[in-house]
C-alpha cells in the first residue's frame, strides 16, 4: 500500500518536471509596502527610538528599463540619482533587463497584478492588452494638468502611440523609423554613387555589391523581426496605407495581393543570395556586429542601428561612413516612398504608480533630459526643444524621415496583438527559410488574424 | 477475528498509554512530512491544477480567464503540424541518446573504471561539461558553431579541408537538430559515465575474477558479466535520458529558439513559444499538460515493463 503511494508520489514528482518550465519563475518579491512599518501603540516608547525620526513618507518607485548598454545605462542611472538627490523621500529602484528577458519577466509580474510603476513599452497591441486587463494607470489628467503643459511638450504622433481609446497610459521618450543603413565606403567600392530609390535600382545595387565580392545585406533572421520589417516594408510600398489598414480592420485580408506580392519580392531578392552566411539563425546582435565590422554593406534597422552596430563591433566604433536611405519605391506600388514603418521607446505607467512615480517620468521626459538622450544618441527626442541636442547627422536623418512621413506605421508586429505579431514573425521566417511559399505565409498570417483581430 | 479481539482486549487494558503514543507518532510523522509536503503542494500540485484549469481557456495572461473553449486547445495541439514535429524531434533525440550517449558513457566508464593510469583526471574531464550551466554550454557552442569561419572554431577547422564551403550548422534547417544532439551528448555523457562508474563499483571483484579464471576474455567478461550486473544502473540511465530528452528546454532555447522555422522544435520550446512569446497562456498550459501526460505514460509504462530481476539493486 505505502509502496504504491510512494510510487504515485514519485511519479507525480517526476512527471511534474515537464511542467516546471511553465511554472512561474521566481520573481523578486514585490517591495514591501512603501509606508514606514506600522508601529504598535508606543507603550514602551524608549525601546523604539527610530520610529519618530522619519521626516517625510518614504516612497519607492520601481522602474524597469532595457538600456543595458552605455550611454543609455549611465544616463538613466544619473537621472534617477539626480531626482533622488532633490527628492530625498523618493527611492527609485531600477531594474535593468535585456529586451527578451524583460518581456518574459514583465508577463510574470503582470499575472500577479504587480506591474512595475514605470516600465519600458512600445505601445501598440501589447500595451492595449495590458490596458484591457486594467494593469496600467490612466495618466490623461496628469498630462492635461497646468493647461496641458506636459502633453504639449510632446510630438503628438509619438504620444499617440501610448494612448488607447482616447486615454493616455504612458509617454514616449524616443521615436524613430526603420530604414536601410548602409556603409558608404563599401558602396563606393562597388561603384555605387547614390543609394537606390527604386526597387529596380536596389536590385541592381545588390548585384553590383555581389560582383564586387561584398555581402550586400546583413540579416538577423534568427530573431525573426528583422526580416519581418523587410516584408512589411515591401507590403507597405506595394499596397500603401489602405492595404494594411483594411487587413488589420478586417475589411480586407492578409491574403490580399499586396501581402502575397511582398513575399514574391522577397523571393526575388533572396534569389540573388544577398545575405551573410547563416543569416537564418543569426540574432539581431549578430547582424549588428557583422554590419558594424563592415562585413556587409546594408542592414534594415531602426534608429538604434548607429549605436548598436558600434557597440557590437570589434573596435566599438562601427561603420566609419554610415548613411541612411528610405526603403526604395516599388514600381507600380501605391505606397509612397516617404511612408515609414517605425516605432520607438516609451514608458508605461503601472496601475500602482504613485504620484511621485509620475512626477519622475515627467522629469525623465523634460526637455533637458531629452536633450541628453539626443546628444548621446540613445534615442530620437520626442519633446519639443530637445531636437537641438541631435547632432548626429544619421539621427537627424531619421528624425527628418520620421516627421516627413505622410503615413507613419507602428511596426506591424507591435501594432498587432502579441499572439498575432509573433505568428507574423514566424510566417515571414518561413519565406526566408524557403519552407513556405509567399501564399502559404500570407495564409498563415491571415489565419492568425482571424483568431486575434475582431 | 480472534486475533483482533485479543488485540482489542490488549488495547483496553492500556488504553491511555497506547493512544498517547499513537498520537505522538502521528504528530511526529506529520511534522516531519509537513515542510516537504507543503512545498510539494504549493509549487507542484497547485500549479498543475491551475494549468488544468487554464488549459480550457483562451487566455493571454492578463486579467481573469473568461473565454472558455473546453478541450479545444487540446484538439488544436494534436492537429498542429509543428507540435507533431516537436514530438518527433524529441523522439529522434531520445532514440539517438539511447543509441549513442549511453553506449559511449558505458564504454568510457568501463575504460576509466578499470586500471587506466590517470583515471581520476579522465573522470574529472568527462564530468566537467555536466557541471557547466546549460546557458553557458549553449553560448559556448553557439560560438563554436558560428557560420563565419573567422568566428567559429569548427568552421575554421572545416575550411582547412581544401574545396569545402563553411557550414551553416545552427542556421541550417537540415543540420540544426544534429548539432543540438552533439551538444546534448557532450553535456550529458559525463553524468551517465558517473552513474555507470558508481554501478561498476558495486560489482564484486570476485565475480569478475571467477569469470576470468573460467577463461573469459575481456569482451566476454564485459558482455556476459559486467553489463548484466549493471542492468539496474542502465535502466536508471535510460529512464533519466528519455525523460531528459522529452523535457529538454534551456539548451535548445538559448541556442536555436527551436528554429530556424521549427527545425529544432522540442515540446518544451513549443510550449514556451506559445505561453511566453505569443502569450497564449491557455494554449501553453494545455501543451504543458500534454507533455506531462506523455512523460507520465512513459514513466508508468517503463517502470512496469522494465521491472526485471535486479541482481544487485542497481544504484
Amino acid at each position: 500500500m505505502s509502496r504504491k503511494v510512494y510510487m504515485i508520489l514519485s511519479l507525480l514528482l517526476i512527471g511534474s518536471f515537464a511542467l516546471t518550465a511553465c511554472a512561474t519563475p521566481a520573481t523578486q518579491a514585490p517591495p514591501a509596502a512603501t509606508e514606514a512599518p506600522a508601529q504598535p501603540a508606543a507603550t514602551s516608547a524608549p525601546a523604539q527610538p527610530a520610529a519618530t525620526s522619519a521626516p517625510a513618507e518614504k516612497v519607492t518607485v520601481n522602474w524597469w528599463h532595457i538600456s543595458t548598454k552605455d550611454p543609455g545605462l549611465t544616463d538613466w542611472q544619473k537621472m534617477a540619482d539626480d531626482y533622488m538627490a532633490s527628492h530625498p523621500n523618493v527611492d527609485i529602484k531600477i531594474t535593468v533587463l535585456e529586451n527578451e528577458a524583460f518581456k518574459t519577466k514583465l508577463t510574470t509580474v503582470m499575472q500577479s497584478e504587480e506591474p512595475p510603476d514605470i516600465f519600458q513599452s512600445w505601445g501598440g497591441g501589447g500595451m492595449n492588452q495590458q490596458i484591457d486587463a486594467g494593469l496600467l494607470k490612466d495618466i490623461t489628467s496628469d498630462l492635461d494638468a497646468d493647461g496641458g503643459a506636459w502633453r504639449n511638450s510632446f510630438a503628438p504622433g509619438a504620444l499617440a502611440v501610448y494612448s488607447y481609446q482616447g486615454k493616455n497610459y504612458g509617454v514616449p521618450w524616443d521615436m524613430g523609423m526603420v530604414g536601410w543603413w548602409y556603409n558608404k565606403d563599401l558602396f563606393t567600392k562597388a561603384g555605387i554613387a547614390n543609394p537606390p530609390t527604386t526597387w529596380t535600382d536596389f536590385v541592381a545595387d545588390v548585384k553590383a555589391l555581389k560582383s564586387a565580392g561584398i555581402t550586400p545585406i546583413c540579416l538577423g533572421e534568427g530573431d525573426k523581426w528583422p526580416g519581418m520589417h523587410m516584408w512589411s516594408y515591401l507590403a507597405t510600398r506595394i499596397g500603401g496605407q489602405p492595404a494594411f489598414e483594411a487587413a488589420a480592420s478586417r475589411t480586407g485580408s492578409f491574403t490580399d495581393a499586396a501581402f502575397v506580392q511582398a513575399g514574391d519580392k522577397l523571393k526575388e531578392l533572396m534569389a540573388l543570395d544577398p545575405f551573410q552566411a547563416g543569416y537564418l539563425g543569426a540574432t539581431h546582435d549578430e547582424m549588428q556586429a557583422a554590419f558594424g565590422n563592415s562585413k556587409c554593406a546594408m542592414e534594415l534597422s531602426g534608429q538604434w542601428a548607429p549605436s548598436v552596430e558600434a557597440a557590437n563591433s570589434v573596435d566599438k566604433k562601427g561603420v566609419a561612413n554610415l548613411g541612411l536611405f528610405n526603403f526604395p519605391a516599388i514600381e507600380g506600388g501605391t505606397g509612397d516612398v516617404s511612408d515609414v514603418i517605425g516605432g520607438g521607446n516609451g514608458f508605461a505607467i503601472g496601475k500602482n504608480a504613485s504620484p511621485e512615480a509620475i512626477d519622475f517620468v515627467k522629469y525623465l521626459t523634460s526637455a533637458a533630459n531629452q536633450t541628453i538622450i539626443a546628444q548621446h544618441g540613445t534615442g530620437i527626442p520626442v519633446v519639443k526643444g530637445a531636437e537641438a541636442g541631435l547632432t548626429d547627422p544619421n539621427l537627424q536623418a531619421v528624425q527628418k524621415a520620421a516627421t516627413g512621413a505622410k503615413y507613419f506605421q507602428l511596426y506591424y508586429d507591435q501594432y498587432l496583438p502579441p499572439a498575432m505579431g509573433s505568428a507574423l514573425n514566424d510566417a515571414v521566417q518561413t519565406i526566408f527559410a524557403g519552407t513556405a511559399t509567399p501564399e502559404q505565409a500570407a495564409q498563415a498570417i491571415e489565419d492568425s488574424a482571424k483568431e486575434n483581430l475582431k | 477475528m480472534k486475533a483482533a479481539e485479543a488485540r482489542s482486549d490488549n488495547l483496553t487494558s492500556y488504553p491511555r498509554a497506547r493512544s498517547t503514543r499513537r498520537v505522538q507518532d502521528y504528530i511526529t510523522i506529520v511534522l516531519f512530512l509537513a515542510p516537504a509536503f507543503i512545498l510539494f503542494l504549493v509549487f507542484l500540485v497547485y500549479p498543475i491544477l491551475r494549468s488544468i484549469y487554464f488549459s480550457m481557456f483562451v487566455w493571454n495572461g492578463l486579467g481573469p480567464a473568461v473565454k472558455f473553449v473546453g478541450l479545444g486547445n487540446f484538439l488544436r495541439i494534436l492537429t498542429d503540424k509543428v507540435f507533431i514535429r516537436a514530438v518527433l524531434d524529441c523522439v529522434f533525440i531520445v532514440a539517438l541518446s539511447l543509441a549513442v550517449q549511453l553506449p559511449l558513457a558505458l564504454g568510457l566508464a568501463i575504460m576509466v573504471g578499470r586500471d587506466l593510469p590517470g583515471r581520476a583526471i579522465f573522470r574529472t574531464i568527462f564530468f566537467l561539461p555536466y557541471v557547466l550551466s546549460e546557458v553557458i554550454t549553449a553560448i559556448i557552442w553557439m560560438g563554436l558553431f558560428s557560420a563565419d569561419p573567422s568566428r567559429g572554431l569548427i568552421n575554421a577547422l572545416w575550411v582547412l579541408i581544401p574545396g569545402v564551403q563553411p557550414q551553416n550548422f545552427l542556421s541550417d534547417i537540415h543540420q540544426v537538430l544534429a548539432c543540438v544532439f552533439v551538444v546534448l551528448t557532450w553535456k550529458y555523457f559525463g553524468l551517465y559515465t558517473l552513474l555507470f562508474l558508481a554501478g561498476l563499483q558495486n560489482i564484486p571483484k570476485e565475480i569478475e575474477e571467477a569469470a576470468l579464471i573460467d577463461g573469459a576474455n575481456r569482451w566476454q567478461l564485459t558482455r556476459h558479466v559486467t553489463v548484466p550486473l549493471l542492468s539496474g544502473t542502465i535502466r536508471t540511465a535510460v529512464y533519466l535520458s528519455v525523460l531528459g530528452s522529452l523535457t529538454q528546454f534551456t539548451l535548445v532555447w538559448v541556442m536555436t529558439r527551436g528554429g530556424p522555422v521549427n527545425a529544432s522544435e522540442f515540446m518544451a520550446t513549443y510550449m514556451y513559444r506559445y505561453a511566453f512569446v505569443r502569450f497564449m497562456l491557455g494554449y501553453g498550459s494545455a501543451v504543458a499538460l500534454v507533455m506531462l501526460l506523455i512523460c507520465l505514460i512513459f514513466s508508468i509504462a517503463y517502470l512496469r515493463l522494465a521491472r526485471q530481476p535486479d541482481y544487485l539493486g542497481g544504484v
